[in-house]
């Protein structure tokens, strides 16, 4: 479903802020995989999603999206494929425009934009009802401004934008970092839903290693722009959080320091 | 300072605040909608009218002439937003280096001359100076232009509730979530420019039938105008309605207040001269009135 082969990207190459964020990163998920991501601070794991992404292209590598090598394709066409849930809750809607203007919006990922209705009487009643499965109450207030909703409502809207059209691969970097964790939790029990439901492809970004082991099929550990640690289906479920510390120091030769990480078991 | 001056002044600065509100209504597109300061606008000002009275000169009717004014004022647009998307150009630099070619284009088309006359007695002009008063209704210009504000109100109410329209909105609302959602964003930037431009090119049309005369000059701090409509429609009617519809007769009403305001101020013995400070002054004051209010709540919140 997804294939990254020998990716390589360097940010301000020949300056002093030289940074080699991608170095020879692999990774090939199957269709329907859950993978979560973990590593320390500047490992590279945002960097990956947006190579996957095409925020800018790689220097080296290719990246197959669904049998299709997209390493050359410019980002909003990259988009068909992709549902992405970003960190801020700001970045993944428009606040000064309507819940349901974003999700027509989203409705249309892909799609030819001409001088069609920007939304339908049909599409609203669609968003009422899917909005409703987010049990936050968005259901009632269609037409409020995106900027009026607390972080968490917005991280929820967000994940239903990116599903509404269902994506190829889900992109998750760190989306309920922002939020309280009771409202974090909400956020990723509706992640799981709508994952399961539609048996998504996912790659989830956490610096929740709990959330790591008992999320998924698979979890991935990315250490200076690779992967050092690949585990998946028993071995994984099995895992603690020392195990994921151990594996670390073992093939990294020094200690996890991600400053967001929660070791609590 | 007799009252009665100012008085009989008032007509025909409201027909030409009408006029600029329906530029400002383009400068309200790249500047609110796109969040972009364009500065292409100060070209086109002049380019619109240009173009419409050489056309009418040689014959042309006003409204074909109108419509051609628009499509110049498209083509600006084009340019503008290509430099800016296509070749990465700050889109204040891109605007200006619009805008300084225009003043060469514009001379062309006007022949190589820095003003052109029309005679409104010898062309039949959709609207003049001479028509505020003493004229049958249906020719009165402040009604005309009343009609077409309202005309291009409804089609803006239309198109940006389009897909394509809903798209150039979100530009600018968020350019990464609408990239994230495969809006092309140069596409939707470079779209926006263009109707911008092309409504400043029309009121450009208007004004120079207005007056009379196509100028050179018309276009000169245009940008501020525009602006100062824009803050003017927020800061005094801004809470009476959100409504995109509103919003843009809003804008028009700006520029209606701005020109009776600028009647005003000549009535009180300035020269029109003295009002590009004073519009200038007005309009850094409104724009740095968030940074003014921020200031304040870090004083208070200090204390
Ligand atoms: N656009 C960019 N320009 C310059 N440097 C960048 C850019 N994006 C990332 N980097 C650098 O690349 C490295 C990897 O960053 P990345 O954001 O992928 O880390 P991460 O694994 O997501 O870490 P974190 O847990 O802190 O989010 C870091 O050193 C970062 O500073
Ligand atoms: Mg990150």
């Amino acid at each position: 479903m997804l294939e990254l082969k020998d990716v390589r990207k360097t940010f301000n190459p020949g300056t002093v802020n030289e940074k080699t964020a991608l170095n020879g990163m692999n990774l090939k998920l199957e269709a329907g995989d859950f993978v979560t991501v973990i590593g320390g601070n500047g490992a590279g794991k945002s960097t990956t999603l947006n190579a996957i992404a095409g925020t800018w292209f790689v220097d080296e590598g290719t990246i197959t999206i669904d049998g299709k090598d997209v390493t050359k394709l410019p980002e909003y066409k990259r988009a068909v494929y992709l549902g992405r849930v970003f960190q801020d809750p700001m970045t993944g809607t428009a606040a000064s425009m309507q819940i349901e203007e974003n999700l027509a919006l989203a409705a249309r990922r892909g799609q030819h934009r001409g001088l069609r209705a920007g939304i339908t009487s049909a599409e609203r009643d669609e968003y009422r009802e899917k909005l409703k499965i987010l049990d936050l109450g968005l259901e009632d207030r269609l037409t409020a401004k995106v900027g009026l909703l607390s972080g968490g409502q917005r991280q929820a809207l967000t994940l239903l934008m990116a599903t509404l059209k269902e994506p190829k691969i889900l992109l998750l970097d760190e989306h309920t970092a922002a939020l309280d964790p009771k409202t974090a939790a909400k956020v990723l029990e509706a992640t799981e839903r709508i994952i399961e439901k539609d048996r998504l492809t996912t790659l989830m970004i956490t610096h929740n290693m709990k959330d790591a082991i008992a999320y998924g099929n698979r979890l991935i550990m990315m250490h200076e722009g690779h992967i050092i640690y690949d585990v998946r289906g028993e071995e994984k479920k099995s895992l603690h959080v020392k195990d994921l510390l151990q594996k670390f120091e073992e093939a990294s030769g020094s200690e996890f320091a991600n400053d967001r990480v929660m070791l609590n078991k | 300072m007799n009252i009665m001056n100012l008085i009989s002044a008032l007509p025909g600065a409201a027909a030409q605040g009408l006029i600029w509100g329906i530029m400002a209504i383009g400068v309200y597109i790249t500047f609110k909608l796109l969040d972009l300061a364009d500065l292409t606008v100060d070209g086109t000002m002049c380019t619109g009218g240009a173009v419409c009275i050489m056309l009418m000169l040689n014959g042309w009717s006003a409204g074909p002439a109108l419509l051609v004014a628009f499509a110049a004022g498209l083509l600006a647009g084009l340019v503008t937003g290509v430099l800016h998307t296509t070749f990465g150009i700050p889109a204040i630099l891109a605007g200006i280096l619009t805008q300084l070619g225009l003043y060469s284009i514009n001379l062309r088309i006007m022949d190589n001359k820095a003003n052109q006359a029309i005679n409104v007695d010898k062309y039949d002009l959709l609207i003049s100076l001479r028509y505020i008063k003493n004229v049958p209704v249906y020719k009165n210009t402040i009604l005309i232009v009343a009609v077409i504000l309202l005309i291009l109100i409804a089609l803006l109410y239309w198109f940006f509730g389009t897909e394509i329209g809903a798209a150039i909105r979100a530009t600018g609302a968020n350019l990464h979530m609408s990239r994230a959602q495969g809006i092309n964003t140069d596409v939707t930037k470079i779209l926006g420019l263009m109707l911008s431009n092309g409504i400043v090119a029309f009121a450009s049309g208007l004004y120079a039938q207005y007056q009379g005369f196509a100028d050179i000059n018309a276009g000169r701090g245009a940008i501020v105008i525009g602006l100062a409509a824009v803050i003017i429609a927020e800061v005094l009617f801004g809470k009476l309605g959100k409504n995109f519809a509103l919003k843009l007769g809003f804008v028009a009403l700006g520029g209606v207040v701005y020109y009776l305001v600028l009647q005003l101020v000549l009535w009180l013995g300035l020269n029109a001269n003295d009002l590009k400070l004073v519009s200038a002054t007005i309009v850094a004051f409104f724009l740095a009135l968030p940074r003014i209010k921020d200031r304040k709540k870090g004083v208070a919140d200090n204390a």
